[in-house]
């Protein structure tokens, strides 16, 4: 048992050297990145916003698919408290053609998305950010010092969207933030398609 | 303990004789496999219908399981699917490409809340392969796909 142990513990080490990202409590970084209608976007644009919904989700993923419309929600929901959706697509299309800007495009204007839906074409900012995987959610609040990571996660814990009892993990961490309170459940983890890293 | 290892061991077999089957099974009762205290090898990959990494490698998984038939090994497969795709989709894809390895749909709606009970070092990403042999205190999980010869690497690993 001590022996399985500490090849957990060594385990989560070696993980955590390797594991890029944020933890709670990090500054996020900004970015300028092209959106589904050819501008960029950056969150220094958003002048008003207290902060951040920043989704990294893509098109071909069932996962996202099945959060598709609760991200559409969260947007129509927190866009007037300032807390804007940001979502970024960061795989790689070769892999998922799917997911190619085209593609993105096509998505956001059948669905009508009300939020920005930008290429991360380089992978740098999932990487900066550490989303492993599609949908993988950061929420971000504004502050002197710049974006500071509040939450990372799923969205609720009901992907399938079957329990009306789900927790909301991201509307309580907003909610939360509005109250100038911090989220209760700051990470959580879920089944999600991994990112497609484009081969070096 | 004993009594429920029992169980699954008759679980088990009863599957042998219903190869083909994908059985919901609830985080509870894959603990009991997961901690159970003997000398098998288990090799267990997490996986899905919709994850076209998972798809491709499942075949290695079923190779590893042939080549090293007369081990202490047991690989099982166990799909991430949503549980309402369980007869539309995983049992359909699972009798078509005749996999003859036991397969078990987990069927938790809170999956997220399973996965550090899993392993925590994982983030959720499929494919996942969990390693263990519990009598030889052995444990390892892998967030990632293998090559047949990764794989079977990773197993030979196990027992050295």
């Amino acid at each position: 048992m001590k022996k399985l142990s500490l090849i957990a513990f060594m385990a989560v080490l070696s993980l955590s050297a390797f594991a890029q990202g944020y933890k709670v409590g990090d500054k996020a970084t900004d970015f300028k990145l092209k959106n589904v209608d050819g501008k960029t976007v950056s969150l220094a644009d958003y002048k008003s916003a207290k902060g951040f919904i920043v989704v990294f989700t893509c098109n071909h993923c069932p996962y996202a698919k099945a959060y598709e419309s609760r991200i559409m929600e969260l947007s129509k929901a927190y866009a007037a408290k300032e807390y804007p959706v940001i979502a970024i697509n960061p795989n790689d299309p070769t892999a998922y053609p799917e997911d190619s800007f085209d593609n993105m495009k096509k998505r956001s204007s059948e669905k009508k998305y009300t939020f920005p839906y930008l290429l991360d074409e380089s992978q740098a900012i999932a990487k900066a950010y550490g989303a492993t995987k599609t949908p993988h959610v950061f929420v971000l609040q504004k502050t002197a010092n710049g974006n500071v990571v509040e939450y990372i996660g799923a969205i609720d814990n009901d992907t399938e969207g079957v329990n009306a009892n789900k927790v909301k993990y991201v509307e309580d961490a907003v909610n939360a933030l509005l109250l100038n309170k911090k989220p209760e459940t700051t990470t959580t983890k879920a089944v999600g398609c991994g990112i497609k890293w484009k081969s070096i | 303990m004993k009594n429920l290892l029992i169980i699954v061991m008759l679980l088990f077999c009863s599957f042998t004789g219903f190869s083909q089957q994908v059985k919901p099974i609830k985080f509870e009762q894959l603990r009991q496999i997961i901690t159970s205290n003997n000398d098998t090898t288990y090799v267990i990959n997490f996986w899905a219908t919709w994850c076209a990494p998972c798809v491709k490698e499942l075949p290695n998984f079923i190779q590893l399981q042939k080549e090293y038939k007369t081990d202490k090994l047991k690989v099982i497969l166990i799909s991430m699917d949503f549980r309402s795709k369980l007869e539309s989709s995983v049992e359909p894809f699972v009798k078509k490409k005749n996999i003859p390895l036991e397969v078990y749909l987990l069927d938790e709606q809170d999956q997220g809340s399973v996965i550090d009970k899993i392993d925590t070092s994982w983030s959720g990403v499929l494919p996942g392969t969990l390693v263990l042999n519990n009598k030889q205190e052995y444990r390892k999980f892998y967030e990632r796909d293998f090559t047949y010869s990764e794989l079977k690497e990773t197993y030979l690993s196990s027992k050295k």
